[in-house]
Order: structure tokens, then sequence, then C-alpha cells
């Protein structure tokens, strides 16, 4: 396929505002979970939180969107110098040029959470709740195309937690078709009651600090982030790194196991290396999924060991940052993109105890070497799978 | 930018007006076709996953069986495009009201159907779909946005997709606020070559600030009831054979649809 240059990128999450926090929090192993601290009576479990969002308040002209998930996004918006780099793309192509394609699995859901927990005598929303925009999971893409003043092509992608890797896919078809000449894409989700009382219900969620492919995991830690980049043709941005494929399969198992052969998700790679032009060896890290429920990093580790040499490194850093859901497929796109900057594979954090099932390929502590490709994993409900493939500038399969 | 040239090869259509395709091109040349039955048949899920899916499930299945089966297409080898700009609403109002009162109650079954995914996960599951399949929603312009997504698939990966938009109708104190009158669902298999199969040929323009395609009555009432019914343009024009459509991509974007039947 064409590849494309990923022209600028930036994301928050518990391990920071902003890249130069994720680069540090990865570098110094140190983890951003910490006991639930969410909601009105929390769960006994941990979560990754975004320090600040209580006091990081949309600016007035923006108030109509005012709620959790937006705030996550005008702050993440606010990091890495993203807003200019997006304004002058915006001058230099035309709002109506640059598409805008988000992925989220509960948009501002927490919004509606909170409207329904303060009904007023008649049963119905309180007046400050009666705001139709947030009550829809388009809202995220809604409020930042409002707030990027972008005219072109807009779209929510939710497909739970593969949605926010599934964007670049749709944005680089509609760039190669020529309807637009950039892209946003990214992704937010931001804690909630919905996820929190949802995956302790499906009884996946771990009581300590995720442990992912570790022998004793024993479920996820839930948490919350918000990641974008701007998408140009290489000849934009010839120095950027580069989005070289990517590939989308569907389980056709069960809405909430994966398949237990990995079908989809081994499916979803082949065709992001094909696309790609690459051979798996050429791979030098893999940012997994890598969730730390029993299932998802039995199929993974599997899925790694049949596919990579032991030259290929392969880690899940959920451990610094909990499962972010619907955006944890931006927020690891931007870790598999710092790796290739700045040659750091980031160690497996919470793996003390390796399960045997996994291969040499993984990496449980930091690794300092060149990485010229990469890829991310994305898995989620309903057996939607996505894989990413990015490479330094200049790499030519 | 020259026109998306797609092929429609299916029409699938679920209203509780109108049971398919064919009760919309009844209804447009005069007649009255009959009301189909309460519930979407959804007959290519196995009967007990139908008893227990929920009406937004059963929507999506139903209008994507009848393209798929006009198409003469094997479903599992179409990517899909499943659209809809609110998901199932009586599963976000069961959330919301469990959680404000017993959240530790909430059914684990209901969670995992609250994704907006859960239609698309159920098809390709029921199909036997290994192929991509993606859920994605842009509020009124869920259709046209769901539309321009997939031709961008049919196109850039010269492959055939089956697109779905589908609502349920409002549902508890959310239905005050966001509205939704009935429920509404259609379907299209869309191929990048003429073939055999082939309905119709779409060209397709992006078209700033174009408004919808005005409708008589009763469209026009069914389409403000539902959101996913904002693709009533497009369908009465494929009822009729032929025509241009403005439909809405996004707030201030509208995509131009020409339309011509092909024998």
């Amino acid at each position: 396929m064409m590849p494309l240059a990923v022209a600028a990128y930036t994301a928050t999450s518990a391990m920071g505002h902003g890249l130069a926090a994720q680069r540090e929090t990865l570098e110094s192993m140190r983890s951003g979970l910490r006991p639930n601290d969410f909601g009105s009576a929390p769960l006994a479990c941990w979560i990754g939180r975004v320090d600040g969002l209580e006091q990081a308040a949309l600016p007035a002209e923006y108030a109509p969107w005012e709620c959790r998930n937006n705030r996550l996004a005008w702050l993440g918006l606010n990091q890495d110098g993203f807003l200019a780099r997006v304004q002058q793309a915006r001058q230099r192509h035309g709002a109506n040029r640059i598409g805008l394609f988000v992925g989220t699995s509960t948009s501002s859901i927490g919004a509606t959470e909170e409207a329904y927990r303060r009904l007023d005598a008649d049963g119905n929303f309180p007046a400050d709740m009666q705001r139709p925009a947030i009550h829809a999971p388009h809202s995220l893409a809604a409020f930042v195309a409002a707030a990027l003043g972008l005219e072109g092509p807009c779209l929510t992608v939710s497909t739970a937690c593969s949605s926010s890797a599934k964007v670049f896919a749709s944005a680089q078809r509609m760039i190669a078709l020529g309807l637009i000449d950039a892209a946003v894409v990214g992704g937010v989700d931001t804690l909630c009651d919905s996820v929190l009382f949802g995956f302790n219900a499906l009884e996946l969620v771990s009581t300590q600090p995720c442990r992912p492919f570790d022998l004793a995991r024993d479920g996820i830690s839930i948490g919350e982030a918000a990641g974008f980049a701007l998408l140009q043709r290489v000849e934009a941005a010839p120095q950027a790194p580069r989005l070289l494929g990517y590939g989308e399969a569907s389980d056709a198992h069960h809405m909430s196991t994966p398949h237990p052969q990995g079908l989809g998700a081994g499916l979803a790679l082949h065709a992001a290396l094909a696309r790609a032009g690459l051979d798996a060896a050429q791979v030098d890290y893999i940012n997994l999924h890598g969730t730390a429920s029993q299932k998802n990093d039995e199929v993974e580790a599997a899925l790694v060991s049949r596919t990579f040499p032991a030259t290929t490194r392969a880690s899940s850093t959920k451990g610094f940052t909990g499962h972010t859901l619907g955006a944890s497929g931006i927020l690891e796109a931007t870790v598999a993109l710092q790796a290739i900057e700045h040659g750091l594979v980031p160690g497996n954090l919470g793996g003390d105890t390796p399960d045997p099932d996994c291969s040499p390929s993984f990496a449980w502590r930091n690794e300092q070497q060149p990485v010229r490709v990469a890829l991310s994993n994305s898995f989620g409900f309903g057996g939607n799978n996505a894989c990413l493939a990015f490479a330094a500038a200049g790499f030519a399969a | 930018m020259s026109a998306l040239r797609i092929h429609v090869e299916g029409m699938g259509l679920w209203s509780p007006q109108l049971g398919d395709f064919d009760a919309l091109r009844r209804l447009l040349d005069g007649g009255s076709p009959p009301p189909p039955q309460a519930r979407p048949a959804a007959a290519t899920m196995a009967p007990n996953e139908r008893r227990r899916a929920p009406e937004s499930v059963l929507l999506a299945v139903e209008v994507a069986g009848q393209a798929v089966a006009m198409s003469g297409r094997v479903a599992a080898t179409l990517a899909c495009v499943f659209s809809s700009s609110h998901g199932e609403q009586s599963i976000t109002d069961y959330m919301c009201a469990t959680l404000a009162h017993s959240p530790t109650e909430l059914s684990p079954t209901r969670f995992h159907n609250s994704v907006h995914n859960a239609p698309v996960g159920y098809w390709t599951i029921a199909v036997g779909c290994h192929e991509p399949s993606t859920a994605v929603c842009a509020d009124r312009a869920s259709f046209g946005a769901g539309l321009l997504e997939a031709a961008g698939q049919v196109l850039a990966e010269q492959r055939p997709v089956l697109l779905v938009c589908a609502d349920t109708a409002g549902s508890g104190p959310l239905g005050k606020v966001i509205g939704g009158e009935q429920p509404f669902a259609c379907a299209l298999v869309l191929a990048p070559t003429a073939g055999a199969a082939t309905r119709a040929r779409l060209d397709i323009r992006l078209n700033a600030g174009a408004a919808p395609t005005d409708l008589a009555p009763p469209l026009s009432g069914w389409r403000a009831g539902n959101a996913s019914a904002e693709a009533l343009p497009l369908l009465a024009a494929l009822a009729r054979g032929a025509g241009r459509c403005q439909l809405a991509a996004g707030p201030q974007l509208g995509l131009q649809v020409d339309i011509e039947a092909v024998a």
C-alpha cells in the first residue's frame, strides 16, 4: 500500500501528559497504575487514571461538549504542539481536505451515567444534561471536529478495543483514493462505571496491578487515555516515521472470548505484513495487545511464538497504563513510534514470573536497540482484530 | 476529484411499515405493502442466538441477510461496515439505570452486548466471516459516513463490502433526550466492478454544505423518526431505478449520489 507519514503524534495516559512524560515513564519502568479511587463506590482493583482532568474544564466556547471524555480529548490535543501542527495542515490543505477518524469504545457515556444518577422527579435528565450530542457515541469525534475546525469526512470507529487502531486504515484508504490530503486519527476513552462494573461482571478485572504474560496473571486493570496522530503523504513530511501497513480481520468465534487459536489475530497480523511488504523477521518490535486476561495472553503468546524469531522483540505496555480500551490502539501506536524514534524497546512491566509459553522474543526489561520496524496489535470484543505496521523514515522493505 | 463509482448488488430494508426492499418499491409505485411481523426474523442466526439477541442485532442481521441473498454472494466473503447513530438504546438505558442504583448487579451478557460492534460481531459469528469488520457512527450522518467508509473499502481494496445501517427506537430517559420514534434498518452489498448481479451504479461525490434531499410523506416522517432512515433518499432512488440524491456525511459535509439502474 501507499505508505503515509506520521507527521505528528501525541499521547496522554496514566504515564503522563504528552510524549516526554510517556518516554520518561517507559524508561524508568514505573507503572502509572494506582488503587481504584474512581467513583462513589470504587471496586477493589487498580486503574490507570489521568491526573488533573477534574481541574481541566473545557474552554467556555466548548461548554456544550463538557464531559470527562471530551476533557481528556482536549487535554490530549494540547500536548506536544499537536494543535499547531493540525492548524498548519489545515492552512496547507484546507479544512475540507482533512479527514478525522477517531476510535472510542464508550465515548462520553460517563455523562449519560451521571444523568441517570441525577434524574429529576419526573424521571428526566436534569437541565444541564439535556445535551443530545454528548449522549451519543459520536460525541468525541464531533467535539474534536469542532475543536480542530475540520470539515472533511468525519467518522467514529467503535469496535471496542481495536477502535483506534482501525482509524489508521480508514484514513489511509481515503488519502489513497484522493478524497482527502491528510487525516487526524486518534482515540479517547475515559474511566466510567460502565467499563469498571462491566468488566467486573465478566470477572475479567484483577484486584492487583495487571500482570501481562505473567504465569499468575488474573485479569486486566482498566485505564484511560487520549492519543492523536496527523497522517500525511510521505512527501509532506519526509523525515517523519511511516505507517507502512494495516491489517483487519474477524474471529467469528465469540462476543467476549478470543478465538482459541488466534485465527483473526493472525489474519490481521499477516495482512499488515503483506500490505507493508514485510517478512516477519524484519520486525524489530511488537507492542502486544497483552491485556493480562488469561485467554488473550495465551493466544497472543502463541501467535508470537509461531510467527517471529527471537530477534523480534515483544512486550505489552498495559502494566504501565492499564487497558485503555478504545484508546489502546492509538496509545500503543505512539509507544511503537517512540520505540522507533528513540531505540527503546519497553519492558513488559508486570511479567515478573514469565509464562513459560512466552517465546524468547519477550522483552521483560527495557532494551536499547535500533528499531526500524514496529507493529502494534489491538484486539476487541466481538472478535475484532487489527494490526498496524510502522517504520522509520527512509525504511525500504 | 472524480466520482467514487461503486456497484450495488443487493438491498435490504426493515421498518415497522416495510419488511424488505421490494415493499418500498411497491409503496413508491402507489401500492400498500403489508407490514412485516413485529420482530425482524433475522433467519441467518441460529434460533438459540436469535432468541437472546438484542433488537439492534436482529435489525442488522435481518437486513444484512436480505441484501446478501439478493446479491448471490457468499456472506463469509464480504467485509462488513455496520453503522448506527446510537447502537442499542435499550441496553444503554438498562446499563445506566442499573449503574445508578445497583452497579454490582450489572449483567455480564448485557455488558458485552453493549459494545457498538455487537451487531457486526454477531453477524460475523453467524455467517463465519473472518474478513475485516467495523462498526461506525456519525450521529444523523451515520448512513452517509458509513457509505463513504464502505466505498473507501470497496475501491481502495477492490473488494465487495456489506454496508448495514440500523438504529433502534428511543428507550427510557435517554430516549427522551436523543429521540428515535421507531426502528429502521437498511443494507447494501457493494462491489467495485459491474457484474451479473449488479442492480445499480452509484457515483458518489463529496459535496460541502448541500442539504439532504427532500422527501414526501410518509418517508419524510420515517426519516425524522430514526437517524438510520437518513438512507431513504438513496433507497427511494434505487427503488425508482435512477436519480440523484444528497445525503448528510457530517455537519458540513454532504454526499451527492447519482444512481443509475443496470439492466
